[in-house]
């Protein structure tokens, strides 16, 4: 087995873990869209965790750099397509209540019929248009 | 207080399994979604991973009684229903994810990466789930 594949399952038990900890002791989902919406939706003292998640989430790189991880050198795509792409995402995660995260790990988790669901609907949706915009390029 | 640092932690773990599984680059997710191309399986092991540690836990410690380690009630999603917003929701994420090969998580993570790119994949995300909650409420 390559090593990315080690590389991956370790960085995938530490997703799970993660967002086991968030449900265990605090009570709380680990939908990273939901936790973002939220957050931005109403700053109050109530939702203080929601901005210690993303402070950790989003600061996670500056720890994961001294170990040898790296974040990409750089993000290829067309600024357009990122502004349509940024914006279905956060329209469709919002409707659908969840996106890869939430659904995918934490509600098939605890085989959410709901989240398994959206999950199939997310990929396969998401197989088609990379199908489509490839064959077209 | 106690609630912050846990979520500080469980914040920093998850972006840390994001880096680590190279999910956060584009590239990576992509080849994941591109079946007919050069077909990359790496986040099967990534989602693999989180629900071979996620999955036992979950049922073995919180399932039956629904409270957290400190007996207060977990939070978790009442609706079971199959309904539009749902199925809509996942596709117009899925066209975005298809797109760009950028979900939330990574969106977030690779901030500290400071390209211009992500930033704007970021504030249109935002824009977005403040008009995808709008359309949901009515």
């Amino acid at each position: 087995m390559k090593d990315i594949y080690f590389q991956a399952l370790a960085g995938g038990a530490l997703l799970g873990i993660g967002a086991f900890l968030l449900l265990y002791l605090n009570g709380k989902i680990a939908g990273i869209s939901g936790i973002t919406y939220q957050a931005i939706a109403s700053i109050t003292s109530q939702n203080s965790w929601r901005w210690c998640f993303l402070i950790g989430l989003i600061g996670a790189p500056l720890i994961a750099t001294r170990l040898g991880f790296s974040l990409p050198d750089q993000i290829s795509a067309p600024i357009i397509t990122l502004a349509i792409a940024g914006l279905l995402v956060g329209i469709g995660t919002r409707m659908g209540s969840g996106c890869t995260s939430g659904h995918g790990i934490c509600g098939i988790g605890r085989l959410s019929k709901r989240s398994i669901v959206a999950t199939l609907i997310f990929m396969s949706t998401a197989v088609v248009t990379v199908a489509i915009s490839r064959q077209m390029l | 207080m106690k609630n912050n640092i846990t979520a500080l932690f469980a914040g920093l773990l998850m972006g840390l399994g994001l880096t680590i599984s190279t999910m956060v680059d584009p590239q990576r997710v992509l080849g994941f979604l591109d079946l007919l191309g050069q077909w990359d399986p790496t986040l099967i092991f990534v989602m693999g991973g989180g629900l071979a540690v996620y999955m036992p836990l979950y049922f073995l410690l919180i399932h039956n009684k629904n409270t957290t380690a400190f007996g207060t009630p977990c939070d978790l999603p009442s609706s079971k229903q199959i309904d539009k917003p749902l199925v809509v929701g996942a596709i117009l994420f899925g066209v975005g994810w298809g797109l760009s090969g950028i979900c939330p998580g990574p969106a977030l993570v690779n901030i500290s990466g400071g390209a211009t790119e992500i930033l704007i994949f970021v504030v249109t995300m935002l824009i977005g789930m403040i008009v995808g909650a709008r359309i949901k409420m009515t």
